[in-house]
């Protein structure tokens, strides 16, 4: 038999090599960005440090009953509370930064190809089985290549969460302008509409509750990758956890892990609404 | 001046038309050249105009290519052969940045399910067509609300469309459409989704805003009364072609074809016939300065109880004389039957339609006079002439 073996194709050598060029010809580029970003995060986790965790914890209790009623209020104010009382309260602002800092940018980019998924064919042909290999490619492989780019720690952690989280944004995005009734389209045609004057005007405001959708799913998405991602040094509470994990100490890996569930709620409860209270 | 004008107008749906206009100009029918090519055919050689201030209404069933014809007209849907001309000019060879000013200007449309946008309220429904103009918003705005005032919806405009009923929904699309001050209404099935009293609201406020506006209407329906009562003219389609052009009581009167006769065969004709439709001349009338005598000669030749009397100059209708009143004043050997005129005398108009002529004569039992509007003498109708026409299947 091992005489008339196939001989293995070098998928994963091909795969380093393009890695390694990348990395000689643009790593200058991405450090660069990462430099910059990681300055950014550092001073969003400086500004809601240098409030009082109570001054924080009253903001985000208030915006919970405004935005999504009184027990998501009053739930936010305990979960907090708790979070604080557990002294977490430091990783806890560290991964609420990257979780948000990672959906603003997969927003950013995610919201233009979704549009342009919706709009043209070729572009949706391109995209949908790329977001299909994003998606079901295990999240630990892409910590790999991050830290030649952008080094050990958060930035890595945010492109490798970016890649990961962004999908269900880009996926919603387009589904959404997609479901605009097609004789909406035709009367905005039948008016004379242009093409952006039918997306400002009809398609994306349509479509906005699906997007939130989408930016929903994105957060959460991110929020379980900011947690795989503190093995190249997010720190967080996902820092917390991955400590745990190396010294066996169960206690400390479930209390930073229910933290972790508690943040998540509070952060899906008002992004549901996000969307509906417009 | 023709502001509507299709020559020849073609659609085959596919992404291959060629071998389908083939067959289609050898005459082979719809059904054949589908199993043949797998291309539909939507329209076939449809040509038509519709003049200024006209309401033409395309009737037809479902797949007869009537929807699919209102949307070549703005091309919205694109014809595959064939020319469409508006105001004398052939839109077919417009660019895309021309057929967009095309659309803004000249057409308003109004859907069948009304297609209003839910996420705005019916003020900014209505200003939509001038809002991508780029009209000034104070302009625009008011605009919007003449056009929601010639709808009756004034007090509406913050309210969201899912607020509202069918009907004053539609007449906020009917608004929408108005707004932009298009020269064509484009109205597809703009009534068939409201139930058949608002139905009939809905048909005579067309009617009305129609004398006032004097737009062109290219009106869809599949509903034929509907068809007869608003249109000026109708056309009838049958897979994707042309079967008849008329006005509505040609169509009725002469059925080009057994489809057709088929779908006029349960009209109610007494509603749409007009009175133009059943006159006939008088036989004879008198006039003033008539010696009685000659008058009840008259009456008696035509074996009439009345006879109408008319200016000898200019045939307009004085009134009547009855044959009592005439054979006593040839006892008394008047010299004239001025003084026998009776002025109080139901009249129509020659559109006043069967209905209105049968409650007249149910209480009027000699002739009606039809006059124009200077009361000249048109014709009469008689009893006879309207059950005739009611009872007429078939060609005269």
């Amino acid at each position: 038999m091992e005489k008339f073996s196939v001989p293995k194709l070098p998928l994963d050598d091909w795969i380093d090599s393009g890695l390694d060029f990348m990395t000689e010809n643009f790593a200058f580029l991405t450090k660069a960005i990462s430099k910059d970003l990681k300055e950014v995060i550092e001073h969003i986790v400086e500004g809601l440090m240098f409030f009082p965790p109570y001054v924080v914890i009253v903001i985000f209790s208030l915006m919970g009953w405004w935005l999504a009623g009184r027990k998501v209020g009053i739930f936010t104010a305990i979960g907090l509370g708790l979070l604080w009382n557990l002294r977490l309260w430091e990783p806890t602002m560290a991964t609420l930064t990257l979780v948000l800092v990672a959906t603003f940018l997969a927003v950013l980019v995610g919201l233009p190809m979704g549009i342009l998924a919706a709009l043209s064919r070729t572009a949706y042909r391109l995209i949908m089985p790329l977001m299909d290999f994003m998606q079901t490619m295990p999240a630990f492989v892409y910590l790999i290549p991050a830290i030649p780019f952008f080094g050990l720690g958060e930035v890595s952690a945010i492109f490798s969460t970016l890649v990961f989280a962004m999908p269900p944004a880009i996926r919603l995005t387009c589904l959404g302008i997609k479901q605009v009734p097609a004789e909406l389209i035709e009367a905005a045609d039948a008016f004379g509409s242009t093409k952006l004057q039918k997306l400002f005007k009809l398609q994306l405001p349509l479509a906005v509750p699906t997007i939130m959708a989408g930016i929903n799913q994105t957060i959460m998405l991110a929020l379980s990758m900011v947690v795989i991602a503190a093995m190249i040094g997010a720190g967080g509470l996902g820092g917390e956890v991955w400590k745990a994990i190396q010294r066996l100490e169960a206690g400390r890996g479930f209390q930073a892990g229910i933290a972790i569930v508690i943040l998540a709620m509070i952060l899906d409860r008002l992004s549901q609404k996000i969307g509906q209270k417009k | 001046m023709e502001k509507i004008s299709a020559v020849n107008l073609t659609k085959i749906f596919g992404p291959h038309p060629e071998r389908a206009l083939k067959l289609l100009s050898q005459g082979t029918s719809k059904d054949d050249i589908f199993n043949q090519t797998g291309q539909a055919v939507g329209l076939a050689d449809v040509s038509f105009e519709v003049p200024e201030g006209e309401i033409l209404v395309v009737m037809g069933l479902s797949g007869s290519g009537k929807s699919t014809l209102i949307r070549s007209i703005n091309r919205l849907i694109e014809p595959t052969s064939g020319q469409i001309f508006i105001d004398g000019e052939d839109i077919t060879t417009l660019d895309h940045d021309e057929l967009l000013e095309l659309r803004r200007h000249k057409f308003g449309m109004v859907f069948q399910h009304f297609a209003l946008f839910p996420h705005r309220n019916i003020l900014n429904n209505v200003e939509y067509g001038l809002e991508i103009q780029k009209v000034d918003k104070e302009l625009r705005q008011e605009k919007a609300r003449d056009a929601l005032k010639l709808v009756g919806l004034e007090g509406w405009e913050d309210a969201k469309p899912s607020q509202l009923s069918g009907g004053m929904q539609q007449r906020v699309g009917l608004a929408r459409a108005l707004a932009v001050d298009p020269d064509i209404l484009l109205m597809d099935e703009a009534f068939s989704a409201l139930d058949p009293l608002i139905r009939g609201d809905m048909q005579n406020e067309l009617n009305s805003l129609q004398d006032r506006m004097k737009k062109t209407i290219l009106f869809i329906t599949h509903d034929l009364d509907e068809a007869l009562k608003i249109g000026n003219r109708v056309v009838l389609m049958k897979d994707g072609q042309v079967v008849q052009v008329g006005t509505p009581e040609e169509i009725l009167m002469a059925p080009a074809n057994d489809y057709v006769r088929r779908f006029v065969e349960n009209v109610d004709k007494s509603k749409v016939l007009t009175a133009k439709s059943v006159l006939t001349q008088a036989r004879v009338v008198a006039y003033p300065d008539d010696n009685p005598r000659t008058v009840l000669d008259k009456m008696n030749s035509e074996c009439l109880s009345g006879i109408l009397v008319v200016k000898h100059d200019d045939n307009t209708l004085q009134g009547m004389v009855q044959v009592k009143a005439a054979s006593a004043a040839v006892e008394r050997g008047d010299k004239s039957i001025a003084s026998l005129i009776q002025e109080k005398v139901p009249t129509v108009t020659s559109t006043a339609p069967l209905t209105t002529l049968i409650s007249i004569l149910v209480e009027w039992p000699w002739q009606v006079p039809v006059v124009d509007e200077e009361r000249q003498l048109q014709g009469v109708i008689v009893y006879s002439g309207v059950l005739a026409a009611l009872a007429k299947r078939e060609n005269i």
